[in-house]
């Protein structure tokens, strides 16, 4: 067992950021994150990739270098490359590194797991040859690998960084087939005056939209009937656009159309969730500082709720000054005084969101799948198939495992809880929210029965 | 063979001989798998379980679970491994569920 004053699972910017202060309010601090080095999905390997791809990515991701800096702190131990499979509700940490498994307990744990992006079941998702947006810019980070003749298909400012960061690499997408419509763009211009306090980031936006012009990058708006074409792998990409068909071909499908709170592991705890009805997520229910229901536990970051990058590390910051203040290591007014300014600057970072969201929407044809497509990519299950269990009589997503085992495969749900939710919400006429989500448990991570009988520290213990 | 992905990166690093299925392959060292199996034109990584469908990398950050390979008879996130020499890679299909 490896005792700390604070664990934290999750070495993204809310983590590192949560990490830093909390170090730096002499607290001890274990961090545990699944990649072999620090920077989450946003920074992801920012250490090796800033010096050799820096130019290609660009100045919001380098800057992930300035909080990969601050683990460096005689205070802060990291252990990479290490996937956690169970929390439980005293805040012990089972988990697996090198083909052992371990346990890590901390007086207070942080869960700031972060984002993944939002499934986006369209006939012919599961070919070989499409990918998230992420995916993309994940191989680009962390291996300098880039897609040659890739449609970016979707909605949101991820879909133009990705293909920004495309054209500067040298490997322009074919086309940019966007789902958003005129009237999104129109809804959105109510919340223009709060997003110009977040000035800074709508001009990045229309940077990016102006090196796309620039390259002569093809974006198709307002698309719809979106297919992925291809028998063993992707050959085309199928749509509709200004009322004519369309068709692309391409060796490459890159789909985007939001990102949404990882809560696999505050599922797995059985917290209080809320449904975010403008994101369509859920997120945990937490304090201002981040505390959850269960008082040790707290949440930071995109997992808390999407804010992005920059709020991310507001939110670690905030949620280590409460711990410190919780064991001692800070008063009150300490705590007060610093966390106010950073209340400020995450409020501006937050204030663009609405705008976002709005003249972003998710995919409507993604969030109710024809009946032929997949939902479940692991079990193969169809939205059809959903619909059928439903109309017997099927009433939530747990009993739905029971019917049709969506949500029972290898990734747990991870890529459909939140289609099957608003399948059955559609189907029974109700709100996602009454719906809820797919009960998560542990394992949250494989683990070998080699690696639970490798447990080391059984009766051992060590104190960082 | 087409190219579909790939890379920037200067190649200064040193190669590895790496197995998948039956090929022989000659990886980047200490490299993300999933990425260099993509940039050496392996499509798919494995058949499903349920229809025999092919797969290949969706997510890159180990959320998916659709690169699914064997490393040693252990199933694996190739996007979660790293390449090392020698590295034995099976591909996972039907025969392997029933």
């Amino acid at each position: 067992m490896i005792e700390a004053d604070l664990v934290i699972i999750g070495a993204g910017p809310a983590g590192m950021a949560a990490a830093a202060q909390a170090a730096d309010c002499g607290l001890s601090v274990l961090i545990l994150d699944e990649q072999p080095r620090p920077g989450g999905q946003i920074y992801r390997d920012v250490d090796r990739a800033a010096p050799r791809h820096g130019a290609i990515l660009g100045k919001d991701y380098t800057d992930g270098l300035g909080l990969t800096d601050r683990l460096d702190h005689p205070n802060i131990a990291c252990l990479f490359g290490t996937s956690v499979w169970q929390i439980d509700p005293q805040a012990a940490v089972s988990f697996s590194r090198d083909g052992r498994g371990g346990v890590a307990r901390g007086k207070r744990l942080l869960i700031a797991t972060g984002a993944q992006e939002r499934p986006m079941p369209l006939p012919g998702w599961t070919l070989p040859g499409v990918m998230t947006a992420g995916a993309a810019q994940i191989l680009l980070k962390a291996s300098g690998v880039v897609a040659e003749r890739a449609v970016l298909v979707g909605t949101g400012p991820l879909l133009y960084l990705v293909a920004a960061q495309m054209v500067r690499a040298g490997t322009p997408p074919l086309a940019l087939v966007e789902t958003q419509t005129r009237s999104d763009f129109l809804r959105s211009l109510r919340h223009l005056p709060a997003a110009l306090l977040g000035s800074r980031t709508l001009l990045k936006g229309m940077g990016l939209l102006a090196t796309l012009r620039k390259a002569g990058v093809k974006r198709y708006k307002a698309a719809k009937d979106i297919a992925v074409e291809g028998t063993d792998r992707v050959t085309g990409l199928r749509f509709a656009h200004g009322g004519q068909p369309h068709q692309l071909e391409c060796d490459t499908v890159l789909l985007h159309h939001g990102v949404v709170p990882e809560t696999q592991a505050t599922r797995s705890l059985n917290l209080p969730h809320r449904w975010n009805a403008r994101q369509r997520a859920f997120h945990p229910v937490t304090d201002r500082w981040g505390r959850t229901a269960l008082p040790f536990i707290f949440v930071a970051g995109d997992g808390a709720g999407i804010g992005g990058a920059k709020a991310a590390a507001y939110e670690g910051t905030l949620a280590a000054l409460e711990i410190a203040r919780d064991l001692g290591a800070l008063s009150d007014g300490d705590r007060d005084l610093a966390a106010h300014p950073l209340r400020l600057r995450l409020w501006m970072e937050r204030a663009i969101r609405p705008f976002l969201d709005t003249a972003f929407p998710s995919f409507a044809a993604a969030l109710a799948p024809a009946d032929d497509t997949l939902v479940c990519r692991c079990e193969e299950v169809t939205a059809g198939a959903v619909r059928r269990y439903a109309a017997l009589g099927c009433l939530g997503p747990n009993q739905l495992k029971a019917f049709g085992r969506p949500g029972m495969g290898p990734c747990q749900g991870r890529m459909c809880a939140l289609t099957v939710t608003e399948l059955l919400a559609v189907h029974h006429g109700t709100s996602p929210k009454t719906i809820g989500l797919q009960r998560v448990r542990p394992p949250l991570k494989p683990v070998t029965l080699g690696e639970i009988a490798a447990m080391e520290g059984q009766g051992e213990q060590s104190t960082l | 063979m087409k190219t579909v992905f790939h890379n920037l990166s200067p190649d200064d690093t040193p190669r590895v001989r790496v197995r998948f299925a039956d090929r022989e392959l000659m990886l980047r060292d200490g490299a993300n798998l999933a990425a260099e199996l993509l940039a050496a034109g392996v499509m798919p990584f494995r058949h499903t379980p349920v229809s025999g469908a092919p797969r290949a990398p969706f997510c890159m950050m180990g959320a998916c679970f659709d690169c699914l390979v064997l490393i040693d008879g252990v199933t694996r996130r190739a996007c979660m491994s790293e390449v090392s020499e020698g590295l034995e890679i099976a591909v996972p299909g039907k025969a392997d569920h029933d």
